[in-house]
This record gives C-alpha cells, structure tokens and sequence, in this order.
C-alpha cells in the first residue's frame, strides 16, 4: 500500500518538472542574509507581465527572469539601490514600488503630514467649541 | 453657511473618486511600459549563433552600418509565429532583421525556422533570456529598430500585424 502510494505522489510529481521553462534555474542564495536582501529588494519590483504584483508574489516567466537577476547583483556585491537603479533605468520609476523622493512627488510625501494637520486642526475646532 | 458647504467636502470628494473610477471602466488595466532604453545605446552583449546563423554582439550592431530590425524572440511564443508573414514582408522590403531567440534551445529554434521561415541575417541564442531585462522589454515578441552606432532608436511591443510593416520601415528610414 505504501509503495503504491508512493508510486501516486511520484506519478504526481512529473508534471510539475515537465512544465519548468528553458535555461530558468531559479535557486536561493546561500549566504540567508544576502538572500534576505535580494527578497526585500524583490518585494519592491513591480512585475512588468502581471503588473500589480510584486516579482516575489508572481510566477510570471518575466517575474522569474527578474528575480534571477536581482539575486545575481546582490550576490555580486551590488547595493540594493543600485539594482533598484538598475531596473528604473529600463522600466521608468513605475517597476519601483516605492516612490522616488524628489521635487515631483514631494507632494505625495507630504501628504500623510498634511492630512495630519488638517486632522489636527478639524480637532482643535472641536475642542474649542 | 460656510461651514455646511465644509461638511460637504467629503461628499464631493467621493463623488470626484467615483467619476475618476467610473472614467477607467473598459479600459485596459495594463498599462503599456515602453523601454526607456531609447534612445540609448544597446548595452553591451555577445551571443553565439544558431540554427545555422552567425551570432549578435553589440558590436555588430554599432559598426556603422545601415539601421537593422532586432527581433526578440521564442520558439515557445505563439505570437512569435503570427508575426512571422510580417517579418517576411519586411525582409522583402528589404529590412535586414537579426534575430534574438530568448529561453530557447537549438533544436527547438531549428524547427522553429524549419516551420514558420527563416527571415534573420543573424541569430543571437540567449538561453537565460538576458536579452529581455538588459533593453528593457515588457515580452516575446518585441522589435527594436537599431541605428548604425548601436542606439536603440524605436521599441515595438507585441506582434507585428500588417499594419505594423509601414510603421516599422519609415521608423528604419527615420534611423538612418
């Protein structure tokens, strides 16, 4: 009964192997720090197929190829800014999902602190009525 | 007075998302990123040849020649094939077209070829897709047209479909 189970789980298995694309070996880092570098980077690249989703969240091929890259320059030294850099000199600032802090969208930074004193303000009224 | 006008604000902020939202229905949620790799030169590669052809570098490529077409593309992409009729065309009217096959494998871009044309002067094999990220494509299949010092001068997304072929030619005639 054993054996023929185990038959089943191995039978399972194959499609799964079958379907891996070409030339896409995708394996962790060894060093868990650099690793857990290259995942944070990860968790802030926008995948450019399925687009709402982060390339760690997607199991979109172009996600893959992202994440594959992303490990190569972090484990060859680079600066996680640096492959953010990277990317958004081929894709625009819209692969980052964290917003570049510069003239344009100071605006978008500021806003949670204006909203702050609005709140604050509303609040005041109040408390003087 | 002032302050009831104030207690609507949110309402008409509200109303003011709902009209943007309502705005949006039917249209494509994804949105189109084109290559800010325009304009710029083709980053430094060299790939060897398959299928028979000689392979790609970025050194062909700026050796002052006249513009080329450079072709992403798969053996596994079925819009690959659709556009192959079009890539035809271009090559009759007298582009020359290199070719880089993308997360491919010999066999597979041989019998590629064998069934839909062979319209590529050379084709670059790059296993890991390397290609893709480095010129900042969205896809398979894209086509970029290359002037003479090697700088990215114009990025088709998708297949090509006949109404394509004039866009591409006068983009060629432009990089010259």
């Amino acid at each position: 009964m054993r054996a023929l189970l185990a038959l089943l789980f191995l039978l399972l298995a194959l499609p799964a192997q079958a379907a891996n694309p070409v030339g896409m070996a995708e394996v962790q880092l060894e060093d868990p720090a650099t690793e857990a570098r290259a995942r944070a980077l990860m968790a802030e690249l926008r995948c450019l197929t399925c687009q709402n989703q982060s390339i760690i969240d997607s199991n979109a091929p172009q996600a893959q190829m992202m994440r594959v890259e992303v490990r190569e320059r972090i484990s060859a030294g680079e600066d996680p800014d640096e492959v953010r850099a990277w990317f958004v000199e081929r894709y625009g600032d819209w692969v980052s999902f964290a917003p570049p802090a510069r003239a344009d969208t100071a605006l978008l930074w500021m806003a949670p602190f204006l909203f702050l004193l609005l709140g604050g303000l509303l609040l005041m009224r109040r408390i003087k009525r | 007075m002032m302050t009831k006008l104030f207690w609507l604000l949110p309402l008409l902020l509200f109303a003011a998302l709902l009209a943007l939202m309502g705005g949006n229905i039917g249209r494509s949620p994804e949105a189109v990123i084109l290559s800010h790799m325009i304009g710029k030169p083709v980053p430094e590669f060299a790939f060897g040849g398959t299928a028979g052809a000689e392979g790609l570098s970025r050194a062909d490529l700026a050796a002052g020649g006249a513009p080329v077409l450079v072709n992403l593309f798969a053996s596994w992409c079925l819009p690959c094939a659709v556009e192959a009729p079009q890539l035809k065309a271009l090559v009759d009217r007298g582009a020359i077209i290199h070719g880089i096959a993308v997360r491919d494998t010999p066999d597979d871009i041989a019998a590629f070829l064998d069934r839909h044309g062979n319209p590529f002067t050379r084709i670059a094999l790059d296993e890991q897709g390397r290609m893709m990220l480095a010129l900042g494509a969205s896809g398979v299949p894209e086509t970029y047209v290359i002037d003479g010092r090697g700088i990215i001068r114009f990025q088709h997304l998708g297949e090509i479909r006949a109404e394509h072929v004039p866009v591409l030619l006068a983009q060629l005639e432009k990089a010259r």
